[in-house]
């Protein structure tokens, strides 16, 4: 143990002692050199206080960007239908060329993808990405890395938003971000494997399913079952509570009933079999469906599932911010919220959409209309009070070092 | 004038290559030790504090992965010489006219990228897929049935993936045999087993070495394989390492591991280097 | 006598099969690229068409990772080439005070992991601050692919008559043109295999590129991300291409350098 710049003496000399000769020894001597170096190469955070952003942000960042014709979108996959409607009437309409990628499975790698880049103030390619309120929430806010907007821009948000989202925890007064969607963490199955409903959390630890139950590996979402598993509340768990649910899914693990954990692959294992039962996230289940043909179901465990919302926000470093500003605002036009939610199934952040969509409905006919009215009757896509009594946010980290004792907890459980 | 050109000439051509192996490959490492004695966060930055606790952690909680990767090397190397062994004698003493065409058919594999191929693998071997659904729907297998997802799967990956390189060292080895010496064993009235036991074997050792030296490495520090074809119960410290940084950006604890499987398998490298030389070696890993 | 002739015929069957099974997956691919899916999943047979060899390029995302892989592979053929053919040369012509060590630094180089050699290289560029994309990738490939080259044009330096230099010096030529007149012609075919090898490497490559490219996509980075969503079969269209270029490609500098190996 040393505190100093320098690797310990005793070290060095235990290193060049025997097994090397006299001049590899001299050679060894640059190492005290490398010991001052090893010391000077630490990695510089980005983190400030969320306080200290100037009044005066807002202005100082849209000064001088001006709109640039094109824009890239990081989206998740199953989360726009794949011919994208919504972006061709935008192009239509701005002339503004959108090329969307599928690029995020998970948020933890995708802050871990753009972080060395966006901390070297360097482009990551994208204009404006949809990311979920979990911890990396926080740590794309506390780093800096996401541009505060300006709500100017963003009248169709203003007048077609649900009120709720300006008090989220996350992002208050949504300085910078607005809601794509939100959604459920809950549980898929595949009936023609397992013939008895499933109604209860319990049902992803039934030995029955031995080898066949996929749990996810974002830490946040296993924490969270675990958690509810344990009949407890995430959003007011301890330290010790996550003990109590790390040990309910390591018994679950050791008992060799999960087949693996997974990010958005879990939608793949789900139709190749590998999986029988799942923790699922709403919408993507019924996208599957239509664009496979498949007949997978999705429910809400009574015991309680997880409700969260994904955001689009634009990375401080983003080349065409104006125009991705624009797309944001485009998608809260009533009848674009309305077709994307009619697809992805997710909840919809326009409470207007529902009328919106039943009017559409009206004007179809037969099985279409029946589907349609089923969507935008869908406690999924519009929940009620009944559902958001089931339905619980996720663990709130007050400080980093919170967040990491949290994942020592779950982390390796997930890698073991 | 000419004499001071001349012995710095091969300074000169050395240097650029040198350098750039010097500041990619030894610094990084340098970096990365340093990292392992960080602590700190990703949003907040990591500070140099000799925290030599790291290794402590990290090796205590993933100990398992570490044990179980090299022993899914140690298999995968063993299992490989016993398959790649006869393929390598049979093309080196019988392939005639034909060896080249057939160790360009060892090597079709390598046209092909390794994600891709393992990729593959995942489709023809998943439980509904495109050799099992049949089977199950017939009523031959239970429905529970799965290939994928267990230890086998994974290792039969590995062994798929670095067959090429354990048959083509062997094939060098046995090539060089002067077939008069095996001749001479079977005029002393050796047995065909006694000749190959005590003449062919061991001069092929040489190349099973090297077999090992070059597949045992990237088999234990693969993580492509175990993420698509095995499960919960088959995670190497590969992707215990590749998570940790590019998923956790835990920088610290990911290069203290990193460089803990650095060190294991550099010690049994050099080892096995030192048995054989270097030269050798980089002449049949240059292949 | 007669046991060992059952023997080989055993095993040339043996050896077939094995050769059965490093194909299958690649028969698996190029049949898969055939394949006409109704959905987004490309995993069950459903019937033949031959529209994605039409649409090969449809997907710009995929094209554009497939011309990133190109460039970062060309690059590095290059770079690596030249650096590589530096060291061989020098390590198989002159014995010189470092050469040991340069050995061991390169033998490390090839022997070390690709995980930690990628790690380690996110870990300097994150320590840094230094962006990531095309640039470090193409660092990352020289890197592991150096040490290659140069052993592959060390073994040919190595076996050169060195009576050539002393004759071409004999008549009159400069250490330089002997060089580019004498030595190089020899050492070319060397060269040239190292640099198609780099080549290889470089366009291969998925656990380094993973730690050392950011938000760029390159061929192998693409189709991981996208096999948990469903590899469209224009992926399996551009891996037969692949397949059959590079085949071909080794077939053809095989056949032509026959005739030369006789003379030599």
């Amino acid at each position: 143990m040393f505190q100093s710049n320098k690797p310990d003496p005793s070290l060095l000399r235990g290193m060049t002692r025997s097994r090397l000769g006299r001049r590899d020894a001299l050679r060894l001597g640059g190492l005290s050199a490398m010991g001052a170096f090893l010391a000077a190469c630490g990695v510089e955070g980005k983190g400030k206080p969320q306080a200290s952003m100037a009044p005066d942000a807002v202005a100082k960042f849209w000064a001088d960007k001006t709109q640039n014709g094109k824009l890239n979108f990081a989206g998740w996959p199953l989360y726009m239908d794949p011919k994208k409607p919504e972006l061709k009437k935008f192009t239509q309409k701005t002339g503004i060329q959108v090329t969307y990628d599928e690029v995020i499975q998970e948020m933890a790698p995708w802050f871990a993808k753009v972080q060395p880049q966006l901390s070297a103030g360097q482009s990551i390619g994208y204009d404006v990405m949809v990311i979920t309120n979990s911890s990396q929430f926080g740590q794309f806010r506390d780093s800096g890395f996401l541009a505060p907007l300006d709500h100017a821009k963003l009248p169709n948000y203003a007048a077609n938003a649900a009120k709720s989202y300006a008090s989220s925890s996350y992002d208050p007064g949504n300085v910078f971000s607005i809601p794509y969607a939100s959604g459920i963490t809950g549980i898929a199955y595949d009936p023609a494997k397992i013939k008895e409903p499933i109604t209860k959390l319990s049902d992803l630890w039934n030995p029955k399913y031995k080898g066949k139950v996929g749990m996810f590996r974002d830490l946040q979402e296993l924490g969270n079952f675990g958690l509810l598993a344990a009949g407890i509340d995430p959003a007011k768990s301890t330290e010790a509570d996550w003990q109590k649910a790390a040990a309910e899914l390591k018994k679950q693990k050791d008992a060799g009933i999960v087949r693996n954990y997974y990010d958005q692959s879990y939608v793949d294992a789900l139709g190749k079999g590998e999986v029988w039962i799942t923790m699922a996230w709403s919408g993507d289940v019924f996208q599957k469906n239509v664009s496979d043909g498949t007949n997978f179901k999705f429910v809400i465990p009574e015991d309680g599932a997880t409700i969260w919302t994904d955001n689009m926000a634009i990375p401080v470093t983003a080349e065409n911010p104006v125009d991705a500003i624009m797309l944001m605002d485009f998608l809260y036009e009533l009848e674009n919220a309305t077709t994307l939610a009619e697809y992805i199934n997710y909840v919809c952040p326009v409470p207007a959409a529902q009328a919106q969509m039943k009017k559409h409905a009206a004007a179809l006919t037969g099985e279409d209309k029946a589907y349609l009215l089923s969507v935008a009757e869908s406690p999924l896509v519009f929940p009620g009070e009944a559902e958001y009594d089931r339905l619980h946010y996720y663990v709130d980290f007050n400080t980093a070092e919170e967040k990491k004792d949290f994942e020592r907890v779950f982390q390796p459980i997930v890698l073991g | 004038m000419d004499r001071v050109k001349r012995t710095l000439t091969p300074y000169l051509l050395v240097l650029p290559g040198g350098l750039w192996l010097l500041l990619f490959f030894a610094v990084p490492m340098a970096t990365m030790l340093s990292l392992s004695l960080q602590e700190g966060d990703i949003v907040n930055g990591f500070v140099f504090t000799g925290h030599w606790q790291n290794y402590v952690d990290s090796i205590s909680a993933y100990q398992t992965q570490l044990i179980r990767s090299l022993v899914y090397g140690a298999i995968t190397s063993v299992v490989l010489i016993v398959l790649a062994f006869p393929v390598a004698y049979w093309i080196a003493f019988y392939g005639g006219r034909k060896k080249a065409t057939y160790l360009f058919l060892i090597l079709l594999p390598f046209f092909v990228s390794f994600v891709l191929r393992t990729i593959s693998w995942r489709m023809l071997l998943t439980d509904d897929g495109v050799l099992l659904h049949p089977l199950k729907e017939a009523g031959l297998l239970p429905a529970d049935f799965q290939v994928l997802g267990t230890a086998t799967a994974v290792i039969a990956g590995l062994v798929y993936s670095f067959l090429p390189f354990m048959v083509l060292p062997i094939y060098v080895a046995l090539e060089r045999i002067d077939p008069r010496v095996v001749e001479a064993a079977r005029d002393l009235y050796a047995s065909p087993l006694t000749s190959f036991r005590k003449v062919i074997f061991p001069l092929a050792l040489p190349g099973v070495f090297a077999g090992v030296l070059m597949t045992f490495v990237p088999a234990t520090s693969d993580y492509v394989n175990s993420e698509l074809l095995g499960s919960s119960e088959t995670t190497m410290i590969g992707q215990v390492i590749q998570s940790q940084f590019l998923s956790n950006s835990d920088y610290p604890s990911a290069s203290a591991l990193s460089f803990t499987l650095m060190t294991v398998l550099l010690i049994g490298v050099f080892s096995y280097a030192r048995a054989l030389g270097t030269e050798d070696v980089m002449k049949v890993a240059a292949r | 006598m007669r046991l060992r002739i059952g023997g080989d015929r055993l095993l040339h069957v043996y050896t077939w099969i094995l050769i059965a099974w490093l194909v299958l997956p690649i028969a698996v691919m190029i049949l898969f690229g055939f394949n006409d899916p109704q959905g987004r999943y490309n995993q069950t047979w459903q019937g033949f068409t031959l529209k994605w060899y039409g649409e090969v390029f449809a997907l710009e995302a995929l094209t554009d990772a497939l011309v990133v892989s190109l460039l970062v592979a060309v690059a590095t053929a290059l770079i690596a080439g030249a650096l590589g053919t530096g060291i061989g040369y020098a390590l198989g012509r002159w014995q010189f005070r470092g050469a040991g060590a340069l050995n061991l630094l390169m033998f490390a180089a090839i022997a070390s992991p690709e995980l930690v050699m990628g790690s380690s290289l996110l870990s300097l560029f994150v320590s840094l601050g230094a962006p990531l994309g095309p640039v470090s990738i193409t660092i990352a490939h020289v890197m592991f692919s150096v040490s290659f080259v140069a052993v592959v044009v060390r073994a040919r330096v190595v076996t050169l008559d060195r009576s050539l230099e002393e004759a071409a010096a004999d008549l009159g030529a400069s250490g330089w043109t002997t060089f580019w007149k004498v030595i190089f012609p020899i050492i070319l075919p060397a060269i040239l295999s190292g640099v198609m090898l780099a080549f290889a490497l470089s366009i291969d490559d998925f656990v380094i590129t993973n730690f050392t490219a950011g938000t760029t996509q390159t061929f192998p980075l693409w189709i991981w991300g996208s096999t948990r969503v469903g590899l469209p079969p224009q992926v399996n269209v551009m891996g037969t291409m692949i397949f059959a270029g590079g085949v071909l490609l080794a077939v053809l500098s095989n056949v032509r350098s026959r005739p030369r190996r006789k003379t030599a």
